[in-house]
């Protein structure tokens, strides 16, 4: 398995193992960039579990994230292992209620505070 | 290397020739802009794929060259 393979192997057990997952620059206690701490702001409004990964820990994950989902920029959400969006979408998503809608058709529990 | 609101505007078109483009300055540093970009070919799309329509305007040069672009699209 070269270190892509292994890299996108990582990326994908983190996401199957975590209905709603989370890569971020920085942690949710200690976000480092203000595009991921607004998506953990978002989560935690809604009051739903998430795993994250930071991605500065690594610069494979980093990278490797961009390319596993086609998508160039950091954080990125995925529920129920389908790619939903980074900061912007995220955010129309959370102010228009489609996101928790889309937690509730997901059978994912929510405690919206 | 930043980019300019014009370089921005030129990439979007070239990729998206009907698009429209409002695009704002968030910081000055050429770093941090906001976009609405309104296009009849997002019809029908979700917003990740019109988004990603977008990104790939910038021929990888997005999430590099250009840090953030706050980005909105709009479907005719």
């Amino acid at each position: 398995m070269n270190n892509n393979d292994h890299v996108s192997q990582n990326i994908e057990n983190e996401i199957n193992s975590n209905d709603v997952m989370l890569f971020m620059k920085g942690t949710p206690v200690f976000p480092m960039c203000g595009f991921s701490a607004r998506v953990v702001e978002i989560l935690n409004k809604v009051g739903v579990k998430f795993g994250s990964v930071n991605v500065l820990e690594s610069d494979e994950m980093r990278e490797g994230i961009k390319i596993y989902s086609n998508w160039p920029t950091i954080p990125q959400l995925y529920v129920k292992k389908e790619f939903i969006g980074g900061c912007d979408i995220i955010t129309e998503m959370f102010e228009s209620g489609e996101l928790l809608e889309l937690f509730n058709t997901n059978g994912i529990d929510v405690n919206p505070s | 290397m930043p980019m300019t609101v014009k370089q921005i505007e030129q990439f979007i078109k070239e990729a998206i020739p009907d698009a429209t483009v409002e695009i704002e300055d968030l910081k000055g540093d050429g770093d941090h802009y906001s976009a609405t970009v309104t296009s009849k070919s997002f019809t029908g799309k979700t917003r990740v794929e019109q988004h990603k329509m977008v990104y790939d305007a910038f021929n990888g040069k997005m999430g590099s060259d250009l840090h953030a672009l706050k980005l909105k699209t709009v479907s005719e």
